[in-house]
């Protein structure tokens, strides 16, 4: 078993768990948008940072792939915790500026309003939950990231008809910003 | 047939026979051969009367010397010359002043020619090889670099001919005299496709003498002793890796070598292996043996076919003779070496993307809270280390690590290589003592500015590194001296910029290679170094505000801090320390838009000085976008719309009268 504090309450949990799931166990809110309990964390948006010290040394670390560690402190709302979640709200909110879930996040958070400009926005926030599903519960690799830096995407491969797709829709079900729109083909 | 053994054999210096035999070698075979190849090739030994090596690095190719080769070649058959070597090696280190070639007589010291062309090449052929007269207009220096920290001078006694008296020794040559070889202590010396000629200056001892006469644990103490740290840009210390890896209990265990180098500017792991390939061969041999594993990897980008195609010989020959694969030396220590090129992804040299992409997985970062020493390449203990640092390694147990130790600063010992490029005399690659100042490295190394201008700032570490300025010229250069200037050592690309450069519009540069670079994954790398690039953009456009200083460095934290791997970790860098010491030209591009530097186009215009216009109509002529009006004895007057600013009718006016 390992002992650590979180937000100043000791917690005792089996090796390998991660601060998020002992977080929501003890109903302690932390924003996530990539992460779902059925699949495995991949850790790409960013918004469950939280503020781990270890050994004296403070840094940030993603809560959904952070596992609990002996002696650890953990703080899932302190200044620096905040301060960069906010201005990855407006990152998200330049990205995605018609997604009403991420309006709706931002507003939690404080955010109205973003300073930041990107080429393209898109409602697709590239969290990749929809690749996850796709292979983990479907059992198909019918779609996948492509590119990179700003030009990454999520593609069916080369980008035609995937044939491997058995239209599970289980990608538009688990999308947080409704970004996949299911055409019915013939 | 490598050209060494296409001349041996056509100069009659090598019999047929002895080319092809290979066979498992013992560790008294490594004496045997060294005699042997010492004959071949050492004037002193009776190789011949004189030696010619040409440079043939990427460097060297670039710049003509196969065409140098082909010229002396033909040249050596057309005289039919008995008794005279011709060789080929690695860059020489000095790549501004390519192709470079080093001719050797019997009982004087090498002397070092640069700059050639074929005609020069045969210049040199015919009166210094054939007829014995150095000539001196191409001549750069006579003598030997200093090597693992010792130096010879030459002096008189090398019976140096009158011509050379005006020549200097190459230890006065700035760019030679003020550096130590160590992990570059082959470079130009020896013919990388000839692992004999590796074996003759020594290569291959440390191995033996780690079979022979050290356990695992001594070889990992004596790299823990020699202070050795990661040259690959974390600088943790080696020793501290390969222990920790040794006493890992999962089997098997995997060596990797990373030479993905995609630093902009950064050359120093792909020139190791173009010019000593079995140095780092070597140092994985040993690694392997010091932590118990049986198998390595090197991970090379696609982009360096020659340095690719070096190594691949290199492990064939190291293969023929035994020294990989099972039962090395006859002993019980077996171990296999493997290529994987890499297809040019700069993130990939990150080591979890690197270790999914030899495993067949995309080359994304991952968080691992497991050390890759327990846990590393398809989960098995691993250790990770790049070109340079395993070059360094059978030095280290040849002579000891305190021997290494005795050289560098108090938390960075022994050399480091770096690439000097940029605004500087002396583009090439150099290998200096830690602890140099940047002042010798830039002056006295790189023989200063050209054109006469004024230097500016260093950019060291590459992609994640930072400028350092003028104030800090004087300070000693090691991984927290850097640091703590607020760049870091990185890999070892040291891009110099001098006064005509806009600081801003190199960070934007660096930026924009690390927002294409990203692997995509973390918003806060992917958007964050778009929108950061975007804010950089408005400023060199103009249209910056005020707030914008603040907004970028709200951003950088958050990039810094929310980022998985070390390339958003850093990517913020060359802002955070242009905004620390270049914060005014910042400040004139928002708040006079003004660009000091005359860089950023849409913020300086061209103008016509009327007084200084003497009428010529040069600038007229020139002007490729016809953004200029001029007739006869009239002043020329410049149309902003149509002017693109390229600054020619600047340079053609005789009268400085545009500005
Ligand atoms: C984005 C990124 C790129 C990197 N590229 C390289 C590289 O090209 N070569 C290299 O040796 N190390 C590179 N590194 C560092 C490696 O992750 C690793 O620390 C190093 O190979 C370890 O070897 P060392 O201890 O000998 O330096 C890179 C790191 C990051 C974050
Ligand atoms: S939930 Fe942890 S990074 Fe997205």
């Amino acid at each position: 078993m390992i002992k650590f504090t979180l937000d100043g309450k000791e917690f005792e949990v089996t090796k390998g768990t991660t601060i998020l799931e002992v977080a929501r166990g003890a109903g302690i809110k932390i924003p996530t948008l990539c992460y779902h309990e059925e699949m495995s964390p991949y850790g790409s948006c960013r918004l469950c940072l939280v503020e781990v010290i270890k050994r004296g040394w403070p840094s940030i670390q993603p809560a959904c792939l952070y596992p609990a560690q002996e002696g650890i402190e953990v703080m899932t709302d302190s200044e620096r915790v905040r301060k960069n979640r906010k201005i990855l709200l407006e990152l998200y909110l330049a990205r995605s500026p018609d997604s009403e879930a991420i309006r709706e996040l931002a507003r939690e958070y404080g955010v109205r309003d973003t300073r930041f400009k990107l080429k393209e926005t898109s409602n697709c926030i590239l969290c990749g939950l929809c690749v996850r599903a796709c292979e983990e519960i479907s059992g198909r690799r019918a779609i996948s990231f492509a590119h990179r830096g700003s030009k990454r995407a999520i593609q069916t491969p080369f980008g035609e008809l995937a044939e491997l797709c058995v239209g599970c829709k289980a990608c538009a079900y688990v999308c947080p910003t409704r970004a996949i729109e299911i055409e019915e083909a013939d | 047939m490598t050209p060494l053994r296409r001349i041996a054999q056509a100069t009659e210096i090598m019999k047929p026979e002895d080319i092809t035999t290979m066979q498992k070698l013992s560790i008294d075979d490594l004496e045997k051969i060294t005699q042997k190849v010492r004959k071949r090739t050492l004037l002193s030994e009776g190789a011949g009367r004189a030696k010619v090596t040409v440079h043939m690095g990427t460097c060297g190719i670039a710049a003509g010397a196969g065409k140098v080769l082909t010229a002396l070649e033909d040249a050596f058959k057309k005289n039919d010359v008995k008794g005279v070597i011709l060789t080929t090696s690695g860059c020489a280190g000095m790549c501004c002043r390519e192709p470079m070639i080093t001719v050797e007589l019997k009982g004087e010291a090498p002397v070092h020619y640069v700059g050639l062309s074929e005609e020069n090449a045969l210049q040199i052929f015919a009166e210094h090889v054939l007829e014995g007269k150095l000539v001196e207009e191409f001549a750069l220096g006579v003598g030997h670099e200093r090597f693992l920290g010792e130096s010879v001078r030459v002096g008189a006694a090398a019976a140096r001919s009158e011509e050379a008296e005006d020549v200097p020794d190459l230890l006065d040559v700035g760019f030679f005299g003020h550096q130590t070889l160590v992990a570059l202590k082959n470079r130009g010396m020896i013919d990388p496709e000839e692992i004999d000629e590796y074996i003759a200056r020594g290569g291959y001892r440390a191995l033996a003498k780690a079979l022979t006469q050290m356990t695992p644990e001594d070889i990992v103490n004596q790299v823990t002793i020699s202070g050795l740290r990661g040259r690959g840009g974390g600088g943790f210390p080696t020793g501290r890796k390969w222990a920790s890896a040794a006493k890992a209990t999962g089997r098997p265990k995997y060596i990797i070598c990373n030479a993905d180098e995609g630093d902009p500017g950064a050359y120093m792991d792909r020139s190791i292996i173009e010019s000593d390939p079995h140095s780092v061969i070597e140092g994985m041999l040993l690694s392997g043996l010091g932590v118990g594993s049986i198998e390595g990897y090197v991970y090379i980008r696609a982009e360096y076919p020659l340095a690719t195609s070096i190594l691949r010989t290199a492990i064939r020959q190291a293969r023929e003779y035994g020294l990989l694969g099972d039962n090395i030396f006859g002993t019980d220590f077996c171990f296999d070496l493997f290529i994987k090129q890499g297809a040019g992804a700069f993130v990939c040299g990150e080591s979890s993307a690197l270790r999914a992409s030899i495993e067949g997985l995309p080359g994304e970062p991952t968080s691992k809270y497991d050390h890759a020493t327990d846990k590393g390449l398809w989960e098995k203990p691993t250790v990770l280390n790049n070109v340079e640092t395993f070059a360094n390694v059978p030095i280290i147990i040849d002579k000891g690590g305190e021997w290494y130790a005795s050289m560098g600063t108090e938390t960075s010992k022994g050399t480091k290589v770096f690439s000097l490029v940029g605004n500087i005399n002396n583009t090439g690659l150099i290998e200096v003592e830690m602890g140099t100042t940047l002042r010798e490295i830039i002056y006295d190394i790189g023989g200063g500015i050209p054109n006469g201008k004024k230097f500016k700032a260093v950019q060291t570490g590459g992609p994640s590194g930072g400028c350092i300025p003028a104030e800090k010229l004087d300070m000693p250069v090691d991984f927290e001296q850097l640091k703590e200037a607020g760049s870091i050592m990185g890999s070892g690309g040291m891009i110099v910029m001098d006064e005509g450069t806009c600081v801003v519009n190199v960070a934007k540069y660096f930026i924009e290679f690390c927002n294409d670079e990203s692997c995509g994954k973390c918003i806060s790398c992917r958007d964050g170094s778009a929108a950061l690039l975007n804010i950089l953009e408005r400023i060199c456009d103009g249209k910056g505000q005020e707030e914008d200083i603040e907004l970028m460095k709200d951003l950088c934290g958050t990039i810094t801090d929310a980022s998985l791997c070390g390339l958003g970790t850093s990517l913020a860098n060359p802002v955070l320390s242009t905004l620390m010491y270049f914060g005014d030209e910042y400040i004139a591009h928002i708040r006079d838009k003004k660009c000091p530097a005359k860089i950023c186009k849409p913020l300086f215009q061209y103008k016509v000085i009327t007084d200084n216009c003497k009428k010529c109509g040069l600038c007229f002529t020139n002007c490729p976008s016809d953004a200029i009006i001029w007739k006869k004895k009239e002043v020329a007057e410049i149309i902003q719309e149509k002017c693109v600013k390229c600054g020619i009718c600047v340079e053609v006016c005789k009268f400085g009268a545009v500005e």
